[in-house]
């Protein structure tokens, strides 16, 4: 059988600088004016390749991962595959219609009910209405929202908005099938559903292409995986050793600053009173952490808003997505509107074990005892490593992960009764 | 390079050499039951693919309602705005020009003289407006799913002809009032809302995907319009122009229209050069801006 999917030295690149974005008439004509000799389209021109000599095949049914970290060209991959862009260089041969759940409810409108969106989205995603019709009562029983299902998408709570838009895009009968993230959607309970959905589908000799930053649903869902590694395929084959790979890179190539960007790592639908500029872990030279080290994030916030008594809070996840503890600060902070101000976080005594991690942090008020209320978080950065610590003589001890992520201190251990002979 | 590609064959279970038929004829009748769809990098001007449009006929339909269901949201008298948009103007103009200047026309109630032609030309202006920015107010769509772009501005255009069908309730009222009867030159009514739509969706096509690029367009739109207005025999007849300057206002390819609009409604003959002239523009307009359409909406998803 031909591979459903096939890539083939697949790169797109990206120009830097005033001419991909928009501009006005006024800078193409100054422009012309500067250079009047020079072809408007210089070649010169700063650009980067977001996707390089990327290649490989999926047959019917599989279930592939497709895993990297931000900017390591995941969802330029799927914008090609999806056809919302066009590659530079090379070719992609798709045998069979391509759905994808990155773009739950696109094409949703806040005004219209329940059912005109589903009848919008299910066009939007390339559906007849015919098909659409007949699998109405299934969408709709599956997102479970039958109730509202009249009522405008606006007076939805997100939860109810997420599921109907996944609920659409899960029964558009593709033979591709790409998904990035959605399972972050609702509760447990409708992310087991959504995952017994993917199976389903690849048991049908449908082929998914999982993007995901959680290495366990990586690992729980596919059978296969892709590493990208800065626009290029750093590793394909199965799972298991396509995360090892990941995991093992992910930190050698952390970064100790973030710079608050639109990449997506911002959570949408927040308030934004006071936002993150920029991140830095405290010892930037390296995201490398001593085994005992403390960890010290500088966060620069800007104020949208005068705040007065607001706190940041952090979140530590192991390289395979898993979170591993979370932290609030004091409600000691206060940010003018307008003004920017570089705040520490200062976690001490972690005792990570030795591994990959990284970090998310918000900031807002409260914390979980009282209920809280967050202005701005941001997901997935600041990877960072923590060694084995010294044995003696200078040998790194060994730390082996099934023993979990936090190496509890020495216990007390002693002799309550001597033992009888 | 020769290691990728060999790692990238193992995740594939049936390794394929390349090149050679399939084996098993099965599998080869159910590859041709799949069309295969090659993506690769394209450079200058392209199919239209007319075919590929058709084929997303319905979410053209879905966006064309959307758009209309959406217009009048929120407000008190709703589809009656469709109404009020080439009456208003009309009462106005009756007003200034036609009891106050003295405006001449053709012998015809300025009222519905004016009304015969601000209907189409609102419909046209709307159109263009709507359709110019309809892509960028549409990005959420554009960055995120494929589909032929075209249909983002084709939908605009066709949301707006639905109200200028509302403001035909209003120019049969009007003719009733004003006793003008019919004539058998009613029947070209339709095909001059055919030439004004294509006019209108080949201006649209182009202003929408360079509005991607320049957002100068927004901007300057409703200069443009009204300008445009001016320049149209809209509010005033094609007669009071001098003969020596006729020419010039024959350029304008809307002069033809909106004067024919004005014929078969009031049984006057036809102007069919400048008639011929506006469709002629219409026809090659319309193909550029298709096939320009086509070349700029390749790098939509990466501007907007």
């Amino acid at each position: 059988m031909k591979p459903i999917i096939r890539v083939e030295n697949l790169g797109k690149q990206y120009v830097i600088g005033s001419r991909q974005g928009y501009e006005t008439v006024r800078d193409a004509i100054t422009q012309a004016l500067r250079r009047p000799f020079q072809k408007v389209r210089s070649p010169k021109r700063e650009s980067i390749w977001a996707l390089r000599d990327v290649s490989f095949d999926a047959a019917p049914g599989d279930l592939i991962g497709i895993i990297g970290r931000n900017g390591a060209g995941k969802s330029t991959l799927l914008k090609i595959l999806s056809r919302i862009t066009e590659p530079t260089m090379g070719r992609v041969e798709l045998r069979g219609r391509v759905g994808s759940l990155l773009e739950v409810g696109t094409g949703f409108h806040p005004e219209l009910t329940g059912r005109e969106n589903v009848y919008l989205n299910g066009a939007v995603l390339g559906m007849k209405r015919s098909e659409v019709k007949q699998k109405f009562d299934e969408i709709v029983s599956f997102a479970e929202v039958e109730r509202f299902i009249d009522t405008p998408i606006k007076r939805y709570s997100s939860g109810m908005y997420l599921r109907l838009a996944f609920a659409v895009a899960a029964h558009f009968e593709s033979e591709i099938l790409i998904v990035d993230e959605v399972l972050a959607v609702g509760d447990v309970a409708f992310q087991k559903k959504c995952l017994g959905r993917m199976s389903k589908v690849s048991k049908d000799g449908r082929t998914v292409l999982f993007v995901s930053h959680n290495m366990a649903a990586v690992q729980q869902l596919t059978t296969k995986a892709v590493v990208l590694h800065q626009g290029a395929v750093q590793f394909v084959g199965d799972t298991q050793s396509a995360i090892d790979n990941y995991t093992s890179m992910a930190a050698l190539v952390g970064t100790g600053v973030y710079e608050v960007g639109r990449d997506g790592r911002r959570l949408p639908g927040l308030s934004n009173a006071v936002e993150f500029l920029r991140l830095e872990l405290g010892d930037k030279s390296s995201a490398i952490l001593a085994s005992d080290q403390d960890l010290t994030i500088l966060a620069t916030l800007k104020g949208n808003e005068t705040v007065h008594n607001f706190r940041l809070s952090i979140t530590i996840f192991a390289a395979d997505g898993t979170p591993v503890g979370s932290a609030f600060g004091q409600e000691n902070l206060s940010i003018q509107q307008g003004h920017r101000s570089v705040c520490q976080l200062r976690l001490e005594g972690l005792r990570l074990a030795p591994g990959s991690y990284y970090c998310g942090l918000s900031v807002g008020t409260g914390d979980p005892s009282r209920g809280h209320k967050d202005f701005d978080v941001i997901l997935d950065v600041l990877y960072f490593e923590v060694l084995a610590p010294e044995g003696i003589a200078g040998t790194r001890s060994h730390w082996t992960p099934s023993w979990g992520a936090i190496r509890f201190p020495e216990p007390a251990t002693g002799e309550l009764h001597a033992a009888l002979n | 390079m020769n290691d990728e590609t060999i790692i990238a064959e193992s995740i594939c279970e049936t390794a394929e050499v390349r090149g050679t038929a399939p084996a098993l004829p099965l599998a080869a009748e159910r590859e041709s039951s799949q069309p295969l769809l090659v993506i690769q990098p394209k450079s200058g001007w392209s199919a239209l693919d007319l075919g590929e449009i058709w084929a997303h006929r319905e979410l053209l339909y879905f966006l064309t309602w959307r758009d209309i269901k959406l217009r009048y949201k929120q407000t008190m008298l709703g589809a009656i705005w469709a109404i009020l948009q080439p009456l208003l103007p009309m009462v106005i103009f009756t007003l200034f020009f036609g009891r106050l200047a003295g405006m001449p026309s053709d012998g015809i109630p300025y009222s519905i003289f004016a009304y015969a032609a601000l209907l189409p030309w609102t419909y046209f202006a709307n159109a263009v407006s709507n359709s110019s920015v309809s892509v960028v107010g549409n990005s959420t769509l554009v960055s995120k799913v494929y589909f032929p772009r075209m249909i983002i501005p084709g939908a605009a255009t066709l949301a707006a002809l639905l109200d200028f069908f509302f403001g035909l309730i209003m120019l049969g009222v009007l003719m009733l009032w004003h006793h003008v009867s019919l004539h058998l030159s009613i029947l070209m009514f339709p095909a001059l809302a055919v030439l004004t739509t294509a006019l209108a969706l080949g201006i649209g096509l182009l202003f929408s995907a360079w509005n991607v690029r320049y957002r100068d367009i927004r901007y300057a739109l409703p200069f443009v319009v009204q300008f445009w207005m001016f320049a149209t025999p809209v509010i005033y007849p094609a007669s009071l122009v001098p003969h020596k300057w006729r020419w010039a206002l024959a350029l304008n390819p809307l002069t033809g229209v909106i004067e024919g609009f004005r014929s078969a409604l009031f049984g006057r003959p036809f102007d069919w050069m400048s008639l011929g002239f506006s469709s002629g523009v219409a026809i090659l307009l319309l193909f550029y801006a298709g096939f320009a359409f086509r070349r700029m909406e390749r790098t939509f998803a990466d501007t907007i």
